[in-house]
């Protein structure tokens, strides 16, 4: 058995020490908001937080998260209580399949805690690995920016 | 019925008309509608006037049948009914209903015909009307081809009405107003005096009467809502983290599974060594499926796990295990023999290339396409369900009918003892046109008697599994005089991808296919001496439509070649287009681009641009890009583009799609193929076929034109001129023809 603190609950769970963060998330907690896209770090889809840094949750064993506070898209906001990222995205309409985007906004709401104000080159830094499909990525790109001023006016 | 009758009557009496002109089905046939599918689930007191609205004391649900792959077709079909029944979408159930043959498509019939989308000879129109008779009777229900909106156009918009005007005539009947004193608004009938009377009240009494069908629709100066930004229904929902897919699916007691097929397409079935797998923890079953095996437990994880770690020894592919042979194929088909179809022969392109006259400059060039995968982030996916007879699958399928027919052949039930669950689809750009995910499914179903079964492909078998985009080669020869373009043989050869997917939908496909130079046999140049040739190499790898389909190809090959022609005359690219288009609203399309783009305005060190021009999906499209070559390579700094399509329902999502495609032009085009080694794709994942990312890039800038007196879609009228556009604006940058996709072969990109 071990425990993983997800969006603040804690969770006992009985899972092989490497099962993917991913799969844990997904198939044991029902916190479906974090995708499968590859299972190898090259898409982004499964992108959530462990104590505040980003991470590719298919690449994160099981037993390596205990300790750490899980965040994901659910923690994030929800449809009542939307964080800045969640609204950017709403009234810009980024979302076109939107299957990549909770990793797209898990990855932005990182780059903004760290860097409030990016610049288009800290923005396709730090948006590089999530991939998109659908080629959302102006709209991303201006959804980063407006989150970042609602952020600043606070 | 007759109800019906009315409401298409504007179909019938084009149906009619043509079917006079030689069709083959009767006019009575095809003018008598399907039976309105709604009307079997309705209990007393509830309204279906049409199959896309029903109205209970409850809510009022719109069908908006077409499948939506994140192009927004959803919110776009209820826009449409909305306009007319004078309802807001947070007022509305939104369903996609069960496969029926009323959801037939039509406008998909105009993509199949071979004439040019400004053609309104008789024979083209004969052709449509032909093709379109043959979808409706057959209940084609269709999700491609950009033609949701197009199908939808009018359909849905006469649906809204009918519904309305059947409300205002209950209201009539229960108030004693005269229809006429009654105005609706939001979901309401409204009096004289303002007294509002939902329309889930006037369900019942509008159940009791019969629909009022002489109805007439509402000029667009009128609209409230189409026309306009409107909030996407799957937004909140996709910007949360809630929005569920089949991924997503949990039923009570429900398995995972994953699979392994044969990766050497269409080969048979291994011998397994499943010992290891046996021994895994979670593991339920392992099950044989047809050219492979699979492996249920109680987590996706587990079961990938254990699939993966079956021994298997696969047979061969019936095609050439290796790349150079699939290149050689094609390269060896342009004789007389494959001759698929000679599209244009205008003047005398023999001659005129022949001639060594003086003045007359000759150049030919030799272009290639790739195969290329499909890859929607979210793997294919089904959950299945036997029943006592029959059995329930949930996926999102661009084809509900022909899967039903398809899962029944496995079960062995009727097609209509399938009970089919649409979901919204993380995707498809054309890959869930295919069944093998859901006869798989399907078959582990039964297997597994009764539970809930959902199967998940890996992402490494979705790409080995991913029917890809068809490989092509073109060949043209150019002759130029007088500073501009004089002759142009256009040569074009790829396998048929049309013949290749309705080989697996066990449909014929007779006749040539419009496919392998579409964008090219219906370019709207007037070159004095023009000849359009396409050779159909034999069947390869199975393909399928990727999408915009053939133009992918094929257009690439064409607008490069005619800007090569162009610079050798010393034109400018625009100008020279310009010169040989007659139809004003091609010239249109054209000129809006330069303008946008300031075309001609000093660029700076290291910039180039590229513009190209085609026409897919009767959507004549033009793209600007402007590149800059570094010292890190080239940078895609600016694309624009201009396209026609009659109307843009929504503008937010209109350029949202816009975009999207220009991506994904331009992201497969520099960075994606897939290639075969032992008859196996060598490209398994995104780390070596991933698109375009945000650093890659550009902005885009998008505006839509309205000339033109047809609606279309424009889901793939963007991807086409992105390639080229790209090529020729590497060659503006830096004097370098790229004439192979994708072009990392020949380029660095920043």
């Amino acid at each position: 058995m071990m425990k993983l603190k997800v969006n603040g609950t804690d969770h006992q769970i009985d899972v092989e020490d490497d099962m993917p963060l991913l799969w844990v998330l997904r198939d044991v907690l029902d916190i479906k908001g974090v995708k499968y896209g590859c299972g190898i770090a090259a898409c982004g889809a499964c992108t959530v937080h462990l104590n505040g840094d980003v991470v590719r949750s298919c690449q994160i064993a099981a037993a390596d998260a205990v300790g750490f506070e899980i965040t994901t898209i659910e923690g994030l906001g929800t449809p009542d209580t939307m964080h800045a990222v969640q609204s950017a995205w709403v009234d810009l309409q980024v979302a076109q399949c939107g299957y990549c985007q909770s990793g797209q906004m898990m990855q932005a709401a990182a780059l903004l805690q760290a860097i409030p104000r990016p610049t288009d080159a800290d923005i396709d830094d730090a948006m590089n690995g999530n991939l998109c499909r659908c080629g959302t990525y102006p709209r991303i790109r201006a959804a980063v920016k407006q989150a970042a001023d609602t952020l600043a006016k606070g | 019925m007759s109800k019906l009758k009315k409401i298409t009557r504007r179909s019938f009496m084009i149906g009619s008309g043509l079917v006079a002109g030689g069709v083959a089905f009767g006019a009575h046939k095809v003018a008598t509608p399907h039976a309105n599918p709604l009307l079997a689930e309705l209990r007393e007191g509830e309204a279906a006037f049409t199959p896309f609205i029903k109205i209970t004391a409850d809510a009022v649900t719109l069908i908006t049948p077409h499948t939506d792959v994140g192009q927004g077709v959803q919110t776009a079909q209820a826009l449409l009914i909305a306009e007319e029944l004078d309802i807001d979408l947070d007022q509305v159930t939104l369903s996609f209903g069960a496969p029926d043959p009323a959801y037939y498509n039509t406008a998909l019939a105009d993509e199949a015909v071979p004439f040019q989308s400004a053609d309104d000879s008789l024979a083209a129109r004969s052709a449509r009307g032909a093709a379109g008779a043959a979808f409706k009777l057959l209940g084609l229900m269709v999700t491609g081809g950009s033609s949701s909106v197009p199908d939808s156009y009018e359909k849905l918009r006469m649906a809204g009405a009918v519904a309305r005007e059947t409300l205002k005539k209950a209201a009539a009947d229960q108030t004693g107003q005269p229809v006429s004193a009654l105005q609706t608004k939001q979901g309401a009938v409204v009096l004289p005096d303002g007294t509002r009377i939902a329309y889930t009240d006037l369900a019942k009494a509008a159940a009791d009467i019969a629909p009022v069908t002489e109805v007439s629709l509402r000029d667009p100066s009128e609209w409230k809502r189409l026309g306009k930004p409107v909030l996407r229904n799957d937004v909140v929902a996709k910007s949360t983290g809630t929005q569920r897919y089949t991924i997503d699916l949990e039923l009570d007691g429900m398995l995972h599974a994953s699979v392994r097929t044969n990766p050497k397409r269409g080969g048979s079935a291994a011998q397994y060594d499943t010992a290891a797998a046996e021994q895994m923890r979670g593991i339920s079953a392992i099950v044989p499926v047809t050219n492979g095996i699979a492996v249920v437990a109680d987590n996706t994880w587990r079961a990938i796990r254990a699939v993966n770690a079956i021994g298997c020894e696969w047979p061969d592919a019936p095609y050439p295990a290796e790349m150079a042979d699939h290149w050689q194929a094609v390269s060896d088909s342009f004789t007389d023999d494959a001759l698929d179809k000679e599209w244009r022969n205008d003047g005398d392109v023999n001659a005129a290339l022949g001639t060594d006259a003086k003045g007359v400059q000759q150049i030919e060039a030799e272009y290639f396409a790739p195969y290329v995968a499909h890859q929607p982030l979210e793997p294919l996916c089904a959950v299945a369900r036997t029943l006592e007879t029959g059995i329930e699958i949930w996926t999102a399928h661009q084809m509900p009918r022909f899967l039903q027919q398809k899962v029944a052949a496995v079960v062995g039930c009727d097609a209509d003892e399938v009970i089919f669950h649409q979901q919204m689809a993380g995707g498809s750009f054309g890959h869930r046109l295919e069944f093998d995910v859901v006869t798989q499914a399907a078959e582990i179903a039964v297997a597994m008697k009764g539970k809930p079964v959902k199967l998940t492909y890996s992402r490494e078998e979705d790409f080995a599994q991913d029917y890809v985009r068809q490989i092509s080669i073109g060949r043209a020869k150019g002759a130029l005089k007088d500073g501009g373009v004089h002759a142009w043989q256009m040569d074009i050869a790829s396998p048929s991808v049309t013949a290749s997917q309705m080989t697996r939908l066990g449909q014929p496909a007779a006749g040539p296919d419009t496919q392998i130079a579409a964008g090219v046999w219906n370019m709207p140049y007037a070159v004095p001496h023009l000849s359009v040739r396409a050779y159909r190499t034999p069947e390869l790898a199975p393909i399928s439509s990727w999408r915009s389909v053939g133009a992918s190809s094929a257009a690439f090959f064409a607008e490069s070649f005619l800007d090569e022609m162009i610079h050798a005359a010393g034109a400018d690219p625009v100008a020279e287009r310009l010169r040989l288009i007659q139809s004003p609203i091609h010239r249109a399309v054209l000129k809006a681009v330069a303008e946008m783009s300031d075309w001609g305005a000093p660029l700076g060190p290291g910039q180039g641009r590229g513009v190209a021009f085609v026409e897919s999906f009767g959507v004549p499209t033009a793209e600007v890009v402007q590149v800059r070559d570094t010292s890190r390579g080239i940078v895609i700094e600016k694309v624009w583009v201009a396209a026609e399509v009659g109307q843009v329902l929504d503008p937010i999502n209109f350029e949202n799609n816009v975009m999207g495609g220009v991506a994904w032009g331009l992201g497969h085009a520099m960075n994606c193929e897939i290639t075969f080694t032992d008859g196996v794709a060598d490209q398994r994942n995104f780390d070596m076929h991933d698109g375009i990312r945000m650093a890659q890039c550009p902005q885009i800038e998008v505006r839509g034109l309205t000339n033109g007196d047809k609606v279309r879609g424009i889901g793939e009228p963007p991807v086409p001129p992105a390639a080229p556009a790209l090529a020729n604006a590497i060659f503006a940058a830096k004097g370098q023809r790229v004439r192979r996709m994708p072009f990392w072969n020949d380029v660095d990109f920043a």
